[in-house]
């Protein structure tokens, strides 16, 4: 081939790569990048939903954020949330998946179980664990009135209702990071299981020296998808609570969604999620550089 | 001697944790029994009580007036189409990027690249106001167009094409541009009949979360009869009154979750594989 052949065809190449680039690419500026940089500007703005009031006014949503009394309520309740859930459900996860892991149809079905109801939406997650936790008619009454107690009100009870979100959420979101530790697990050289065997190693021995120091990548993953997307709880106490009772369960993603669509502040809802993002991207850069110097 | 008596304690353990498994199992299944046995009882029973785990007295009622009700239905049908849209359209872009990020050498393309992974960074809550602003705008809210759209253009489903197509031997794509075939037709011929478990696994994620979306079809699809059926499942919880009562409304919870559950059931080796996947393997 000659040189002129080869150019040509590099040429050919680079042309087919942009166009097999560009409907991921428009598409992508349109619905992701721009309205990432509409949303700085409107956060600059006193600006409402409908109408066309806008005003510029500098960084003054921001200013107002740090005096917003249920700003940093919602602030540490989704936190609060967060270190309900995450450690809990990384904790549950690895335990299940140590649990099904393995051959046999009967394994097969449990790790189905536990898996599926990570698959139902978070309306019907929600109706379920409702019901479930009414005091009215939920399935624990029959069991308060046979050891003779009034049933409890969880999700309107102050300190109990967003342990019931945390629980609800364990029960949803479980089956991914458990999928994810069956993974690694399937991972694992069979012969580091062997010379432990023949050590005579306990099941204990085992699990601390060779199976957690053997998946602790995945654990640091594990953490971090947690995290991230934890924080971005809101369906659970929109429709479980309200954000009651009073405002105990208001959660950071609840509180915009409630500025900007039932209070219409656009511009002050725009700079809260900006906010959020910040604290997301943060604690996802500390958990990676935490695991990055544990690697070392 | 030791040794036959520590595996014979081994394996009395192992029948105990798969024992205590089974029974957490079932405990956590219970929740779901529980709602599908009160989907098939009569109200009258319902208001009486809602103990137990078994549908006595059995009815189908609460479906069949569900079905007569119109709105559910209506609803599945938004979602079935919301999600059937956005899991083409972005099996057909991801892929295509996928392919180029992997294959193809062009200008600028770490830049590109970088750029497209900033996208996973960036959370749905951080767009979503802006997003609802600019398409408030264009006057396009409670159409399908604004529910799919906005969900195209993934960046983890361009990723996981492209570390499936890296795996693909070079030489299949080599002898097939010798025969001066046009990168379009290797793409379309060779490469995506060999994607089918990739696709397959993207795919089915892709229609999970296009099923169970709720904060953007919340704020996009404010009209009663454009809701997916997520968004009218919790119209109709936050509002309790409903007419129809507690069987319907459990029956709706139970129709409204019985496609995923299929669709998971017939491919949970799909969904599996794809965790491990997206692990990095």
């Amino acid at each position: 081939m000659s040189a002129n052949s080869l150019i040509a065809a590099r040429r050919r190449d680079a042309l087919a790569a942009y166009l097999f680039l560009a409907p991921f690419g428009l598409i992508y500026i349109t619905f992701l990048v721009y309205p990432l940089f509409k949303g700085l500007w409107i956060s600059l703005h006193d600006w409402e939903l409908a109408g066309s009031y806008r005003e510029y006014i500098g960084f003054l949503n921001y200013e107002d954020l740090w005096t917003d009394t249920i700003f940093w309520k919602a602030v540490g309740n989704t936190l609060t949330f967060v270190a309900m859930t995450v450690p809990t459900m990384t904790a549950l996860a690895l335990v299940l998946a140590l649990a099904v892991f393995g051959q046999g149809r009967l394994k097969g079905v449990l790790r189905s179980i536990f898996f599926m109801s990570s698959v139902f939406s978070v309306s019907v997650v929600t109706l379920v664990w409702s019901m479930v936790l009414s005091a009215d008619n939920g399935l624990l009454v029959p069991f308060f009135h046979f050891i003779g107690m009034k049933p409890v009100n969880f999700l309107g009870h102050p300190t109990l209702a967003m342990p019931s979100i945390a629980l609800t959420t364990l029960w949803w979101g479980v089956g991914l990071p458990m999928a994810l530790f069956l993974a690694a697990l399937s991972q694992i050289p069979g012969e580091l299981y062997e010379a432990a065997e023949l050590d005579h190693a306990s099941r204990f021995t085992v699990l601390r020296r060779i199976t957690l120091p053997s998946i602790r990548h995945t654990v640091l993953l594990v953490l971090v998808l947690q995290i991230v997307g934890q924080f971005q709880i809101f369906g659970q106490a929109h429709l479980m609570t309200q954000g009651g009772p009073a405002n105990r369960t208001r959660t950071l993603v609840q509180y915009i969604y409630e500025t900007s669509f039932r209070d219409w502040q656009v511009g002050y809802a725009t700079a809260m999620s900006f906010g959020l993002f910040l604290l997301m991207l943060g604690f996802t850069m500390l958990q990676l550089w935490l695991g990055r110097k544990g690697d070392e | 001697m030791a040794s036959a008596r520590t595996s014979g304690l081994r394996r009395v353990t192992d029948l105990l944790i798969l024992g205590a498994t089974v029974a957490f199992a079932i405990l956590w299944l219970l929740p779901v029994i529980w709602v599908v046995a009160m989907s098939l009882k009569p109200n009258a029973e319902l208001m009486r009580s809602t103990a137990g785990f078994l549908p006595v007295p059995f009815t189908l009622d609460n479906y069949i007036g569900l079905l007569k009700l119109d709105t559910v239905p209506r609803w599945l049908m938004h979602s079935l189409i919301v999600s059937v849209t956005m899991t083409c359209l972005v099996l057909v872009v991801s892929s295509m990027a996928g392919y180029a990020f992997a294959r193809l050498e062009f200008p600028f393309k770490k830049t590109l690249f970088l750029l497209m992974v900033a996208g996973l960074m960036v959370p749905e809550q951080a767009v979503f106001i802006p997003l609802h602003t600019m398409v408030s705008g264009w006057g396009l809210h409670n159409t399908h167009f604004a529910l799919v759209m906005p969900r195209v253009a993934v960046p983890i489903g361009v990723f996981l094409m492209m570390q499936f197509f890296r795996s693909v031997p070079k030489e299949l794509e080599e002898a097939a541009a010798i025969d001066h075939a046009s990168r379009l037709t290797i793409f379309l011929k060779i490469m995506l009949p060999l994607s089918v478990p990739a696709v397959t696994t993207l795919g089915l994620f892709t229609f999970i979360f296009a099923w169970n979306d709720f904060l953007w079809p919340l704020v996009s699809a404010t009209k009663a009869d454009m809701y997916t059926v997520t968004v009218g499942l919790a119209s109709i919880q936050s509002n309790f009154a409903f007419s129809e009562g507690l069987g319907a409304v459990m029956a709706s919870a139970v129709f409204a979750s019985l496609p995923i559950v299929l669709l998971f059931l017939i491919f949970q080796r799909f969904i599996v594989a794809g965790v491990a996947m997206s692990a990095g393997k």
